[in-house]
């Protein structure tokens, strides 16, 4: 399942995408310590899967959460995609 | 058997009650700030149109982004899981369900056995949503009933740019200012929300059929808007607005 947590203002397109049928192969979730920000949780989806999500918290303000990651300049590889094994996270921005 | 769903959503609470699956209560109440005890309102209207105790029921589920704080409860779904259920219920043939609610908006696409393949959210303020729409009929000063009606009486495209309901308020004043009609401005309104929520659809790569819940289906204009936008017809259900709590208590029979 592709999930797309975020949203859309006048700024633009804010959005991490989830494939989370990855996430239920995936033994250690490192996504989950790799974010300075704990903007990741695990949680059991509706199929009884323990998968990746964003908080709750996080998802009206995902664009401010995640900016200590996306310098305007020489931005690194974010910390969430690079911690996972599976190429599950994707970021819209 | 009898079952409830529990739909805790951030205006409404809405209550649905099962007897071997067909719907023989359900109510409806504002969340306001007490949300539990408007929940155990919307219990207490949902037992008393079904003629049945509190005791009569067999399992409740939850749904809606407050079921954290839902009484009678033993078994949570999220909301795109309980919107799943119902519209595959009621429409075996649905691929994409579209839920605007109050504050939020979701996108959600199934397999052909109703299964959730993607789904996109976009919970940000009032700019998605039907919160949207109530400080737009407030700027407008017409009723937000007549707000659709209105809408349809135009054919004029203007465009809203503001993505925020504080900034597209001001939107509207400066659009009433320079004397636009009412009804043009009513459709801008909604073109402005339908462009959002097409751009959930899209994430998600709807496909037909198309079905239309939560309390936002009730405005013809938004419904309107939303078809020209996605070149589709849109199915919309009898109570738009049930359809997360008539999942959900679908959800709560399936694991007896
Ligand atoms: S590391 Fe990747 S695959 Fe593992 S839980 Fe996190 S997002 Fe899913
Ligand atoms: S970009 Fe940074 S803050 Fe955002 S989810 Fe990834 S690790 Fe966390």
């Amino acid at each position: 399942m592709k999930a797309h947590y975020g949203y859309k203002d006048g700024a633009g397109d804010f959005f991490i995408i989830i494939d989370t049928d990855n996430c239920i192969e995936c033994a250690d979730h490192p996504c989950i310590p790799a974010c300075p920000e704990s903007v990741l949780e695990i949680i059991e989806d509706d199929y009884e899967d323990m998968v990746c999500a964003v908080t709750m918290d996080h998802r009206k303000k995902i664009k401010y959460s995640c900016a200590p990651c996306k310098p305007d300049r020489d931005r690194p590889p974010l910390l969430c995609v690079t911690a996972c094994p599976k190429n599950a996270l994707e970021h819209l921005w | 058997m009898i079952t409830a769903g529990i739909d805790m959503g951030s205006k409404t609470i809405k209550v649905v009650i099962l007897k071997d699956g067909e719907i023989i209560g359900k109510s409806i109440e504002l969340a306001g700030f007490e949300s539990r005890e408007a929940a155990e309102k919307a219990f207490a209207g949902a037992l008393e149109a079904a003629g049945i105790a509190q005791g009569d029921i067999e399992k409740t589920t939850a749904t809606g982004a407050g079921r954290k704080n839902a009484p009678y409860t033993e078994h949570e779904v999220t909301e795109v899981g309980s919107d799943a259920r119902g519209v595959r219920e009621l429409y075996p043939n649905a691929r994409t369900v579209l839920d605007v609610g109050a504050e939020e908006g979701r996108a959600i696409r199934t397999t052909d056995e109703g299964k959730v393949l993607d789904f996109a959210l976009n919970e940000k303020c009032a700019a998605g949503a039907g919160a949207f729409t109530e400080s737009m009929s407030r700027a407008l000063e017409v009723p937000i009933e007549e707000l659709g009606p209105l809408s349809l009486q135009s054919d004029a495209s203007i465009p809203m740019n503001a993505q925020c309901a504080v900034f597209a308020e001001s939107e509207v004043v400066t659009l009433v200012h320079a004397k636009t009609p009412k009804q043009d401005i009513a459709r801008a309104v909604h073109d402005a929300i339908a462009s959002r929520i097409v751009s959930l659809a899209r994430k998600v790569g709807f496909e037909p059929d198309v079905v239309l819940i939560g309390g936002v289906a009730y405005n013809t204009g938004f419904v309107d808007s939303l078809e020209r936008a996605l070149e589709t017809k849109i199915i919309i259900p009898e109570d738009p607005e049930f359809v997360g709590a008539y999942g959900a208590a679908i959800i709560a029979a399936e694991g007896l």
